[in-house]
């Protein structure tokens, strides 16, 4: 099953005898109406909830919207837009999310396609394995990210008691809080542990639907493991690839709760007393429910959103043309 | 290496040593999480404060318990049954909402059903998220932020769970099974009932746990609209617990781990309809 299997629906009617009256009209009433309110509660939420907001979101986003002083309405042109070109907390945070987005998303990818590579053996207890790696998937962010929040800290963290057995930080223990790099990576290792095992299933599933003639042919060749992995393997999952690509993009951009939680006092919504890991996500959360400027945070929505359409468009190409070299 | 063992697919090669060694040293570090928390939420202060740190449970898990339960504040005894509430709510809803269009794009015969389908598709691309503050802005509105309503609505029903029933449905039941029951007289919602739905289950039960992983751990819209409100779900008690100026670990821990265990169970439980769901293409 894939996202772009939807195949027509067949068109012949079956012919029931021809009823009469009220049977008649319930009949009719079964076959050309109750198909729509059958659909009709999927369309009419999602339009309420799903896309109303998103197009209101617009509205929004060219008015003055205080939550603070309800006085303070009326249109503010590209006023909060103007606003948010000036705007260095905006452009920190965007640097901070691609930062720790590529150290997130990169090696959890690779090591996800390892991971299935692994798991696309003949292997005994492949049931437990597959299930066993879902436990990151299934555990909830937030409690997840408290525990890596203790496991970096720096004065009891089991983080810097590892670095200490192999001689590093001995008399400074490491602060991971304290500077940028140091911040990105424990929070690019709190989402890469959540999401390997996940997109490991999802290459699993392609590489377990690809014909084995394609190896028996590349085994002439005398292609090993490793260049049957890379070389025909990797191929042709490549539309799963792009999909996890795409999947990681979207998710990794709007990255909330990992540096939100991270925080010693994750209320403020600060990331880091320099913001040094605070995300466009927590941004707009401290600009719309801390500040209480929901217009602007509307505004910076929007930004976000044409830059996730942006690099979600680079990536897929850069995948395809990566993936279909050669 | 012979190339009689060449030949063959990876998924018919026997797995070495070495695979097993790589898959329990992934698996260990899956799990290491979820035990460090076991170990910090049964702990004294002065066990967590020592270093090394220990790394066997300690004694204090009943008084750390007592604790967060007790706390004034966090409504974490509360803050359970809402996420139960919420997360019940919005999988017998998904579940049946989906499982009615699915059966409907699947094989009802109507104006427009390709085309409606492939709205559905779209609406899988649309980041909801991205409209959070419109969305506050409507719940106000409604009068619903601080209730749990704000939190069940978004979550009624799910475009990929149209997609995933529909694909199901599809497969599953053979037109003729339709067809017959309708020339039997039997009418739509008779046939959903008695024909779809038992043939479905697995369906049912894939889709239902995904939707019930998602809402228990989902974190940020809750926060926005439940923060500060005697209603909070478990995430945003946890993230209370976590606030603060003086934050004790092992009460977070104690309040995180037993939010998680819910779900350990459920893996435990469903880990194989979980698997199949993800590798049918589950989005996050």
């Amino acid at each position: 099953m894939s996202l772009t299997d939807v195949r027509a629906v067949r068109t012949e009617e079956p012919k029931p005898a021809p009823p009469n009256g009220a049977k008649f009209w319930l009949y009719r009433f079964d076959t050309k109406t109750v198909p729509y309110l059958l659909i009709a509660p999927f369309f009419i939420l999602f339009a309420i909830f799903g896309l109303f907001p998103l197009i209101f979101n617009a509205v929004v986003s060219l008015r003055h919207w205080r939550l603070d002083d309800p006085t303070l309405t009326g249109w503010a042109g590209m006023e909060n837009f103007t606003k948010l070109v000036d705007d260095s907390d905006f452009w920190d945070s965007l640097l901070n999310t691609f930062g720790i987005f590529i150290l997130s998303t990169v090696p959890q990818l690779l090591i996800a396609l390892m991971l299935a590579n692994l798991l696309n053996r003949k292997l005994r207890g492949a049931t437990f394995w597959r299930i066993g790696v879902l436990l990151p998937y299934v555990t909830p962010v937030a409690a997840s990210t408290l525990v890596f929040a203790v496991f970096f800290s720096r004065d009891y963290g089991l983080a810097n008691w590892f670095l200490s057995l192999v001689g590093f930080g001995e008399e400074q223990p490491l602060d991971w809080r304290a500077s940028t790099w140091s911040s990105w990576m424990a929070i690019a290792v709190m989402v890469n542990w959540k999401w390997i095992g996940y997109n490991a299933l999802l290459y699993l599933s392609a590489m377990q639907a690809i014909p084995k003639d394609v190896y028996e042919a590349a085994a002439v060749d005398g292609a090993g493991p490793w260049r049957q992995l890379w070389k025909i393997t990797v191929p042709m999952i490549q539309p799963v690839v792009l999909f996890t690509v795409i999947l990681s993009t979207i998710g990794g951009l709007q990255l909330f709760n990992e540096p939100m939680l991270f925080d010693e006092n994750p209320a403020l919504a600060n990331g880091g007393y320099d913001h040094q890991w605070r995300t466009i996500a927590q941004l707009i959360y401290k600009v719309g429910w801390r500040d209480l400027d929901l217009g602007y945070a509307a505004a910076m929505s929007w930004a976000l959103f044409l830059i996730i359409l942006v690099v979600a468009a680079v990536n897929a190409i850069a995948t395809r043309r990566l993936g279909g070299g050669k | 290496m012979s190339t009689r063992l060449l030949s063959r697919a990876p998924q018919d090669t026997p797995g070495t040593w070495k695979s097993y060694l790589g898959l329990t040293a992934i698996l260990l570090v899956s799990a290491f999480p979820v035990y460090w928390m076991f170990v910090i939420a049964t702990s004294s202060d002065e066990a967590v404060m020592k270093s090394p740190p220990s790394v066997v449970p300690g004694d204090q898990f009943l008084a750390n318990l007592r604790e967060v339960f007790g706390m004034q504040d966090v409504y974490f005894t509360a803050s359970l049954i809402n996420s139960l509430i919420v997360a019940l709510a919005v999988t017998a809803s998904t579940l049946f909402f989906c499982s009615l269009a699915g059966f409907a794009f699947a094989k009802l015969r109507f104006k427009g059903n390709n085309i409606l389908m492939f709205v559905v598709i779209l609406t899988l691309t649309v980041p909801n998220q991205l409209g959070v503050v419109a969305l506050y802005i409507l719940m106000g509105k409604l009068g619903w932020n601080g209730t749990l309503l704000a939190v069940i609505a978004p979550g009624l029903v799910s475009a990929f769970g149209v997609f995933y029933m529909r694909q199901f449905i599809g497969h599953a039941i053979p037109d003729e099974l339709v067809e017959a029951a309708r020339i039997d007289g039997a009418l739509t919602l008779r046939i959903y009932w008695t024909v779809v739905v038992p043939a479905i289950r697995p369906a049912l039960a894939v889709l239902g746990l995904l939707t019930f992983v998602a809402t228990w751990n989902d974190f940020q819209w809750p926060l926005i609209t439940l923060n500060g409100t005697d209603f909070p779900t478990s995430m945003v008690a946890l993230s209370d617990l976590a606030s603060g100026n003086y934050v004790i670990y092992r009460r977070v821990l104690a309040g995180a781990f037993v939010a998680t265990v819910p779900l350990v169970i459920l893996l435990l439980v469903g880990g194989r309809q979980l698997v199949r769901g993800i590798m049918e293409g589950a989005l996050k």
